[in-house]
């Protein structure tokens, strides 16, 4: 069974009738008090998946930037960041989550690191990444659930 | 720790989670065939406002062999460039039955220093031009020659040919010539102009974060002095306006044309950030 499809069985069951895609788009995102309270997308997170889209270069490509020991055999982890080791015990799931979709929110607007769930971007944006977001709610809510994994240095 | 303390340490900027370890760049001084290099220089006082203290080389940046490819030039493949660039020199083209050395004889001595002081007013085009638009204002209006198109083979190892000639000279620029001032804060606006989907300006990684590690790269403060540049990614020899626009793709935006107005001030305030230091070319990097 593919994930796309798990996501709206589980859809299904928690809201009958509702939309398959019971998303929060990118603008409604509420972040009061550094925090994102409510999942951006219905399906709960997959920890599993989402330490696939922390690494992969083309999605989260989360080691440009920070060190992770729990994905060690990973070559070259990035140092602009901190390191990720422990982060569960720094930063509540909602905190985590105001992180990943808009660090800028949390951080200030000097912060390096992307919103990877925001329309709030950088001038000229190719035509490919045009009105996108970097990560889609289901990878944002993935990588949520992967980082509250991350505990105990 | 409740999240009123984490709010008010990340303001502050006073968590340690948040000082990353830095890889600082090397210490170690670069000649090029015996020749003494300047990697790090006083950064210029004059316009006021530069971000660093001091300026350095990317090469201070790069792995040993990296380095110690540069430091022995039979060792550098873009030096293979450098001799092409030296018959195109001598080649003659274009109605007029010129070559560049019909006109500027031995380059050792007529090109001496010239590249080092790149981008220059040019009072009749009213705007800076490098070494690129040069050659082909030449090739127009002396040769009789068609102008080369960006990145064409012979106009990358024809630079590189001149400003090798410069090889060791700290780069200098004339700021007080024509218009130079008002392009220079164009290129200084851009530099901190954020770009495409990833949001991120020149200044977000090569000054806030030159000396840390984005994955394999160890970033520098992205200076000029080395270009073009043999990139041991590519293969090849790449001009500035090649890496620029690179930069600006890695940020996941559409980047502005060689040779725009854009890029030309980008160009005039990237080199001004790096006046001080030996032009390197051709450089070898990552
Ligand atoms: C281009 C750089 C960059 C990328 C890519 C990046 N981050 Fe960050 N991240 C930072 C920086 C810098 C900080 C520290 C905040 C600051 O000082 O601005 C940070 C902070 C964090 C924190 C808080 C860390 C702590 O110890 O308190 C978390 C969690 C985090 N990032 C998660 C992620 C995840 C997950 C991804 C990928 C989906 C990611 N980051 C991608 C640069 C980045
Ligand atoms: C996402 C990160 C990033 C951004 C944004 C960025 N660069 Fe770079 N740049 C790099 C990396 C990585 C390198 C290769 C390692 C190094 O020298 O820093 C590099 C190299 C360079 C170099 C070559 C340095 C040398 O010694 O050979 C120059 C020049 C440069 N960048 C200029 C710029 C300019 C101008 C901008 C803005 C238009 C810019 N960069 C934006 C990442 C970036």
């Amino acid at each position: 069974m593919n994930r796309a499809f798990k996501r709206s069985l589980v859809l299904i069951a928690v809201f009958a009738g509702a939309p398959a895609t019971a998303e929060t788009a990118p603008g409604e995102v509420t972040i009061d008090d550094m925090a994102v309270a409510q999942p951006v997308t219905a399906a709960a997170g997959d920890a599993i998946n989402g330490r696939k889209v922390f690494a992969d270069r083309g999605l989260g490509n989360c080691l440009a930037c920070h060190v992770n020991s729990d994905l060690k055999n990973e070559q070259f982890q990035g140092t602009v960041g901190p390191a990720l080791d422990g982060v569960a015990d720094r930063w509540e799931a909602a905190q985590l989550r105001a992180i990943v979709v808009d660090a800028k929110k949390v951080f200030g607007p000097e912060t390096m690191m992307p919103g990877f769930y925001s329309l709030d971007v950088g001038v000229d944006v190719a035509e490919e990444f045009k009105d996108k977001t970097i990560l889609s709610a289901g990878d944002v809510e993935d990588v949520v659930a992967y980082l509250t994994t991350l505990k105990g240095e | 720790m409740n999240k009123r303390t984490l709010a008010a340490l990340v303001l502050l900027g006073a968590s340690p989670l948040f000082t990353a370890a830095r890889a600082e760049p090397v210490t170690e001084t670069l000649e090029i065939d015996g020749e003494a290099m300047i990697t790090e220089a006083p950064a210029p006082k004059d316009p006021p406002g530069h971000p660093f203290d001091v300026v350095k080389s990317g090469w201070l940046y790069r792995e040993p062999d990296t380095r110690a490819m540069e430091a022995d030039s039979f060792e550098n493949p873009g030096m293979l460039n450098v001799e092409h660039g030296e018959e195109v020199w001598n080649t003659v083209e274009g109605e007029a039955g010129k070559s560049c050395a019909s006109c500027h004889g031995d380059a050792a001595e007529t090109m001496k220093g010239v590249g080092a002081s790149y981008p220059k007013w040019n009072a009749k085009a009213g705007k800076p031009f490098d070494i690129e638009l040069q050659i082909n204002a030449c090739r127009t209006a002396q040769m009789k020659a068609e102008p080369y198109k960006f990145d064409a083979r012979d106009q990358v190892d024809l630079t590189a040919y001149i400003k090798h000639q410069s090889l060791g000279i700290p780069v200098k620029i004339d700021l007080s010539a024509g218009d130079m001032m008002s392009w220079w804060q164009t290129g200084k606006d851009r530099y901190y102009l954020r770009t495409g989907q990833l949001n991120f300006a020149c200044a977000s990684c090569h000054e806030k974060n030159s000396g840390n590690y984005l994955r394999a790269d160890h970033l520098s403060q992205g200076n000029s002095n080395g270009f073009p540049t043999y990139r041991l990614k590519q293969s090849n020899l790449v001009s500035l306006h090649n890496r620029f626009r690179g930069c600006v793709r890695d940020t996941r935006a559409e980047p502005p044309k060689a040779f725009s107005d854009e890029l030309m001030a980008l160009e005039v305030y990237v080199a001004w950030r790096g006046e001080g230091l030996s032009i390197e070319t051709p450089a070898v990097r990552q």
